[in-house]
């Protein structure tokens, strides 16, 4: 059997009479890319704070590597990685500064952060700039050395947040084949973005509209079901019928 | 007709120097026009409306807007022009209608004066007057940053990436704003991260390390793009995509979707000069045959590396696919510079 490594059960957060998150339900696989899609305050930021332990549901279940979101955030937290569009590395610091930083606070033990750090610098192809201040990187690098700390502690499951907002077109792949490569390797991509063309990049995606999970499918089947060839498409007809806007 | 923007040669660099942001770039937009600024972060987007809006100055070059010197006549520009920048730039501690009502004081007019330029937009809004700024959705926060940048009626309307993070449906609709507001004479300069959306301008200009690689029509762009270009899946597209990228016939290949986009090496009838920054690429007519045989070699390869569900297809370039074509290129010629340079 498929191991879960993401289990979501009736998953509900209510701030006073407004459901942010209403009863969602789906499992995640090992290895799988799921995109996790959805218009602005869909409750897409929501649901994803919750599953990262940040934050408590208010009625419903959902383990994320095995552990709780309602009583083992700690444990959670220990387990997934996380990045965003919004750059999270410390500018100020050297590249391997940076790695040892976010690898000791995950709890890798000196010797794997140096054997590590080596092979992350030779394949990214940063020898010559492992010593220099993250903050004079260019942006594309920048966004492909911040997952690259995201899964430096072999976390089961990273959860990227619109990684790719506003990289150019060529370094947008490049990152892919860097996430294609992660989940080759046994880790869970979790993945929000605005770029349709990179659902398509993804095993199956969701669509959340309102608060409740209104498609789960791979992107094949949503585009048969929506008789459409454009996961453009699948979206607008899905999200245009949004009651809600904003983030 | 005189160009209502006009840009010349203009030099921008941050850190004393160090960093050159906006390198040697030139382009006129005409009176009317729905002009688009696509590229990533970074690429200089930001640093050239800066100076267009008079708030920035450049090291060299000049700009003009509406026949006035950006740098001397930049009293008169402030009047003329209406800016959205990238960053929700208005006071959160105000209403909607406080809001509106200051820029209005700020530029001598009033809500009243203008609202058949704004009515459209300012109507999705006004169920939500008394809501403070920093209180409202991002669509809505847009469209007040809209309403704001229009209240003293400019002439030149330019907006900084106002889609990014926006999702597929706000996004058409506020496109689909833009189009009002041209067809009511203002001219619009827009950027955009957005490939997809490159079509929705009549002019676009692809810029890349503070560089204009390309300015034309969306249309002319695509025509413009020198080699044929071909779409294939398989079962495993991933694999697929390392199989050819691998192959030393593919010259490029990239992800695009359900597909993977492929072009071929060697061909006799591809002109491989390298074009300058701007310089228009050659257009080249393959013979049928040309594209059958190539369509065949693709099937092989493809074949050979065991892949099921093969699927290839000649087909039709994007914005996209030339704007990574010309980036490769951009790139080539930088490093090209650099070794002469040594």
């Amino acid at each position: 059997m498929e191991e879960k490594v993401i289990v979501c059960k009736d998953l509900t957060k209510q701030f006073g009479d407004f459901y942010a998150v209403d009863k969602i339900s789906f499992d995640v696989s090992k290895g799988e890319i799921f995109g996790f899609l959805g218009a602005n305050g869909a409750g897409k930021t929501t649901a994803m704070r919750i599953l990262c332990g940040l934050s408590y549901p208010s009625s419903g279940e959902a383990t994320v590597a095995g552990f709780s979101v309602r009583n083992q955030q700690e444990s959670i937290k220990k387990n997934i990685g996380y990045m965003s569009q919004k750059f999270s590395l410390y500018e100020n610091l050297s590249i391997l500064e940076n790695i040892e930083f976010f690898g000791g606070v995950y709890g890798v033990s000196r010797k794997d952060i140096r054997e590590r750090s080596d092979k992350l610098i030779q394949d990214m192809g940063l020898q010559k700039e492992a010593k220099k201040m993250v903050g004079s990187l260019p942006l594309g690098w920048k966004q492909k050395l911040a997952f690259s700390v995201s899964i430096f502690h072999r976390p089961k499951i990273v959860f990227l947040d619109e990684p790719t907002g506003g990289v150019d077109p060529v370094t947008r792949r490049q990152f892919w084949d860097m996430i294609y490569d992660a989940s080759a390797s046994g880790i869970t991509i979790f993945v929000t973005t605005h770029y349709m063309d990179e659902a398509e990049y993804c095993n199956r995606i969701s669509v959340m509209v309102d608060g409740k999970m209104e498609a789960l499918d791979s992107p094949a089947n949503l585009k048969k079901r929506y008789a459409t060839d454009s996961m453009d498409e699948v979206f607008y007809k899905l999200a245009r019928g949004a009651r809600r806007s904003g983030d | 007709m005189p160009a209502t923007v006009s840009v010349q040669n203009l030099i921008k660099t941050y850190d004393k120097g160090k960093v050159l942001a906006v390198d040697k770039v030139s382009f006129d937009v005409k009176a009317g026009e729905l002009f688009g600024l696509i590229g990533a972060d970074g690429a200089g987007k930001s640093s050239i409306f800066r100076i267009l809006t008079t708030v920035l100055l450049a090291d060299s070059g000049t700009a003009t807007l509406a026949g006035y010197d950006v740098v001397k006549d930049y009293r008169e520009i402030r009047n003329r022009v209406g800016y959205m920048p990238g960053k929700f730039s208005l006071y959160q501690d105000l209403t909607i209608q406080e809001n509106l009502e200051f820029f209005a004081t700020v530029f001598g007019t009033t809500i009243e004066a203008n609202m058949d330029l704004i009515r459209d937009i300012y109507d999705q809004i006004k169920p939500f007057s008394n809501r403070r700024a920093g209180k409202l959705s991002g669509g809505m926060k847009q469209k007040l940053a809209l309403c704001c940048a229009l209240i003293h009626k400019p002439e030149v309307l330019l907006l900084d990436e106002p889609t990014t993070g926006v999702d597929v449906v706000s996004r058409k609709e506020f496109w689909e704003m833009l189009k009002k507001l041209k067809a009511q004479g203002i001219t619009i300069i827009v950027s955009t991260p957005y490939m997809d959306e490159a079509k929705r301008c009549e002019r676009i200009a692809l810029i890349q390390n503070g560089r204009i690689m390309s300015v034309d029509t969306p249309g002319n762009i695509i025509r413009a793009y020198p080699e044929k270009l071909y779409a294939a899946k398989s079962d495993n597209i991933y694999r697929l995509l390392k199989d050819f990228r691998s192959h030393p016939e593919t010259d490029r290949s990239f992800a695009f979707g359900e597909y993977i986009h492929i072009s071929l090496k060697n061909d006799p009838t591809v002109n491989r000069q390298l074009p300058t920054a701007n310089c228009q690429l050659p257009t080249v007519n393959l013979q049928p045959s040309t594209v059958n045989r190539q369509l065949e070699f693709l099937n092989r390869i493809a074949a050979e590396n065991n892949h099921t569900g093969i699927q290839i297809k000649e087909i039709e370039p994007g914005i996209e696919d030339s704007f990574i074509l010309l980036m490769s290129r951009n790139d080539a010629t930088t490093n090209l510079q650099k070794t002469t340079e040594k």
